[in-house]
């Protein structure tokens, strides 16, 4: 039966077709033989995941696992770390419900109810942040079904309640910001509170760590007997979400409550308005951003530094980067403030930041170069313009590792007061993994737009995933060198196999 | 006797299909000349060649004399490529834009701001230099390409549908610098599908089917050709649908 054109189930059948075709041609690009490709891709890494948590959970029921305190701390404090990255992406989907353009415009010129449009996409949202955080959970709840019984079924409508609670926090949060900032920062604000969100809680944990243990690891904190002592006592609504995982199905139901009363609930108070913020959301891309008047005369350079010069205007205007990478250099705070603690030791802690510090190089140098490389807005003009292609991209690549250079070169001050040594491993490894993501970019590069920036992993998966394992690689090379172990020639050779292999899987050029 | 602007010969680009097919075409230094064709026909794909933005299959391309394809810095050094997609970045502002293209060109600095200034005020974006291009309307992006284009004082503008999406004021300021170019012995080579503008702005007009030139010659000359005294979009019409029938044929 079809539903009544306009109606609630209407949009939410034309939302899930849309949905469900965009994520085929995104998985396929098009081409069915990649689909069976990407089935035995997902088979394999479900697989290994699923390992990697026998792993790990075999261990720990070992110990006993009941609601006892030390058990309630770690779940309930794992389940945060979860969920703060959640409730990032739950805060980051919904901005898109509002300025998305794609067929907003036709929607809203339509007598469509707006109301209605707003409960199916939020919906969306939610169930979206439910899936995927249920699809990263499931290799460990899975593992606790097969070994400890199918009461730990129920963790996943804990997932659900809390996706469901993300989605209405992320909602509430959006339209706060509109009511105070207005359209034209909302999107901004809620870019950088989800950063910090998703990164925020994860670096507080792991800093507490850091100062009070001097672990660099998020758990010690919650294993600690300090904080389990000081913990609320078992009978606390603080642990419902955690014995709601365990296969309480009291705490299961309030939970559950709780997230999709919230949902429900927000919706319902803020659907009226989603109409008038949508479409004055709309209305930013007419705003005017008069820059001050220069009084700077022209000045005049090569080739290369107009070009260099440009890159960084852009990028220090880019809206995207910073949330982009806002996240990324967060994580830089932990080993910076280890740094910190240490300063004067010779310990072996530091070996725990050269590979935090070598990954988040790859990673940034990754980013920017997409933007430098192939997120050229006039690409016909630097093309028709009287300068050879080299020197273009030349002059891309080094705006792109001079940033690098910049953001990573306090640390790596700060790292040689401790270990002159170890300065060098890590300013070497960290060099080669902003040298190899930038080829990788530099061999993928296509012609785009800047705004596609947030699709760039799509554009190429495998020039992600080949970015993704150099930098692993170049990271593990930094710290088993620092270690002093002869493997580290081990790692930088397979760090090197997949820079060839993908030179060897990149388009050819004429 | 001096070059000619621009001289193709044997020119052929094949993407899925030929779409540009042993052309040959020469356009005389300091003319206005409009090239048409219906959709598909291959014009941009021509012009894209000359600018450099795709490389011929075979033929020649020559700039005033430079081979595009021996010598394409020197050649580029000459032209301005405007498209109907205006290549402006959304984070700059019209003056920073101006700025950054004459570096490319590696134009003087006092002299590229004395320009760029001037074409501003030329185009009326004076009071929107320092805003961020992102918040323009398509008519002034248009216009900052535009300025862009003639910062670096080419010899030979390539426009490709340069007055798509601009309302009568906008259309009117761009047909006004052209023709100013035009008059100071600038070489401007534009496709249009608004038949207008070709025919009272364009010296000579070339009227391209199939990827190949299948008219040539001023408004009156392609006139006698058809014989009747009618307007340009008749004539092209009837180029085009008599080009058809013997394809066909």
């Amino acid at each position: 039966m079809t539903a009544q054109p306009a109606s609630l189930r209407w949009f939410a059948a034309h939302e899930m077709n849309l949905a469900w075709r965009e994520w085929i041609a995104m998985m396929t690009g098009g081409r069915r033989r990649r689909g069976i490709t990407l089935i035995i891709i997902l088979g394999i890494v479900a697989t290994v995941l699923h390992l990697i948590a026998y792993s790990v959970i075999a261990a720990w029921l070992k110990t006993g696992v009941g609601p006892d305190k030390s058990h309630l701390v770690l779940l309930t404090g794992g389940g945060l770390l979860f969920w703060s990255v959640m409730l990032s992406q739950a805060l980051e989907s919904v901005t898109r419900v509002y300025y998305a353009r794609a067929d907003l415009d036709l929607i809203l010129s339509s007598p469509a109810s707006s109301r209605r449009l707003f409960a199916v996409r939020t919906g969306a949202v939610a169930l979206s942040t439910m899936l995927l955080s249920c699809l990263l959970a499931s290799p460990m709840i899975n593992i606790l079904v097969l070994l400890d019984g199918p009461k730990w079924l129920t963790a996943y409508g804990v997932l659900a309640a809390i996706g469901a609670l993300s989605a209405a926090i992320g909602v509430a949060v959006t339209i706060t910001l509109f009511r105070i900032v207005g359209p034209k920062r909302t999107r901004l604000i809620a870019q950088i509170i989800a950063a910090i969100v998703g990164a925020g809680f994860i670096i507080g944990i792991q800093a507490a760590a850091i100062v009070y243990y001097g672990s660099i690891s998020r758990f010690t904190l919650f294993e600690s007997a300090e904080v389990i002592a000081a913990a609320p006592d078992l009978a606390s609504p603080l642990w419902l979400p955690a014995r709601a995982a365990m296969g309480d199905f009291g705490a299961l139901l309030i939970v559950l409550l709780v997230g999709l009363g919230a949902l429900f609930g927000v919706i319902a108070a803020t659907s009226s308005s989603y109409g008038r913020h949508a479409i004055s959301a709309a209305g930013v891309t007419h705003i005017r951003t008069d820059r001050r008047p220069s009084e700077r005369s022209f000045r005049s350079g090569s080739q290369k530094h107009v070009l260099r010069l440009k890159e960084w205007k852009l990028l220090q205007r880019d809206p995207w980067l910073l949330s982009q990478t806002l996240m990324q250099i967060l994580y830089l705070a932990p080993p910076a403030l280890m740094l910190w603690i240490n300063y004067g030791e010779h310990s072996g802690a530091f070996i725990v930041v050269v590979p935090v510090l070598v990954m988040a190089a790859g990673q940034l140098a990754g980013g920017l170069a997409w933007l430098a490389i192939s997120g050229e807005d006039a690409h016909d003009l630097v093309v028709t313009a009287p300068v050879s292609p080299r020197t273009v991209l030349t002059a891309k690549i080094e705006a792109v590792l001079t940033i690098i250079a910049i953001i990573l070169a306090p640390l790596i001050v700060l790292l040689a007061l401790s270990s002159v040594e170890i300065a060098i491993i890590t300013a070497i490894c960290a060099m080669l993994s902003a040298g190899s993501a930038t080829t990788i970019q530099l061999w993928f590069r296509v012609v785009a737009k800047r705004s596609m920036f947030r699709r760039r992993q799509v554009a190429s998966r495998t020039a992600t995933l080949s970015e993704a394992f150099a930098s692993i690689m170049w990271a593990g090379t930094g710290a088993i060198w620092a270690a002093g172990s002869p493997i580290a020639f081990g790692t930088a050779t397979i760090a090197i196999l997949v820079l060839g292999l993908a030179k060897l899987l990149s388009p050819r050029r004429a | 006797m001096s070059a000619p602007a621009l001289e193709i010969t044997g020119l052929v680009k094949k993407f899925d299909r030929q779409v540009v097919n042993e052309l040959n075409l020469t356009v005389r230094a300091g003319e206005f000349y409009a090239l048409l064709g219906p959709n598909g026909a291959g014009k941009t794909t021509i012009l894209r060649m000359v600018a450099g933005l795709l490389q011929p299959d075979a033929g020649t391309i020559s700039v005033f004399g430079i081979d595009t394809k021996t010598d394409p810095l020197a050649a580029k050094r000459i032209i301005a490529w405007v498209s109907d997609e205006p290549m402006v970045y959304d984070r700059l502002t019209p003056l920073e834009y101006l700025e950054f293209v004459a570096g490319l060109w590696q134009i003087d600095a006092k002299t590229a701001e004395t320009r760029s200034r001037d074409l501003l005020n030329w185009l009326g974006l004076a009071p929107h230099a320092n805003a961020l291009c992102g918040s323009f309307s398509k008519g002034m992006l248009q216009k900052v390409a535009l300025a862009g284009a003639l910062v670096h004082d080419p010899k030979l503008i390539i426009l490709d549908e340069p007055l798509t999406g601009l309302d009568a004021g906008s259309a009117r300021q761009v047909k006004d610098v052209l023709l100013g170019k035009v008059r100071d012995g600038v070489t401007v080579i534009m496709t249009t599908h608004i038949l207008e503008v070709a025919e009272r702005m364009a010296e000579r007009i070339g009227v391209i089917a199939g990827g190949r030139l299948i008219a040539e010659g001023t408004l009156a000359e392609l006139r006698t050709r058809i014989g009747r005294e009618t307007s340009l979009e008749e004539i092209f019409l009837d180029l085009v649908q008599t080009d058809a029938e013997s394809a066909a044929a």
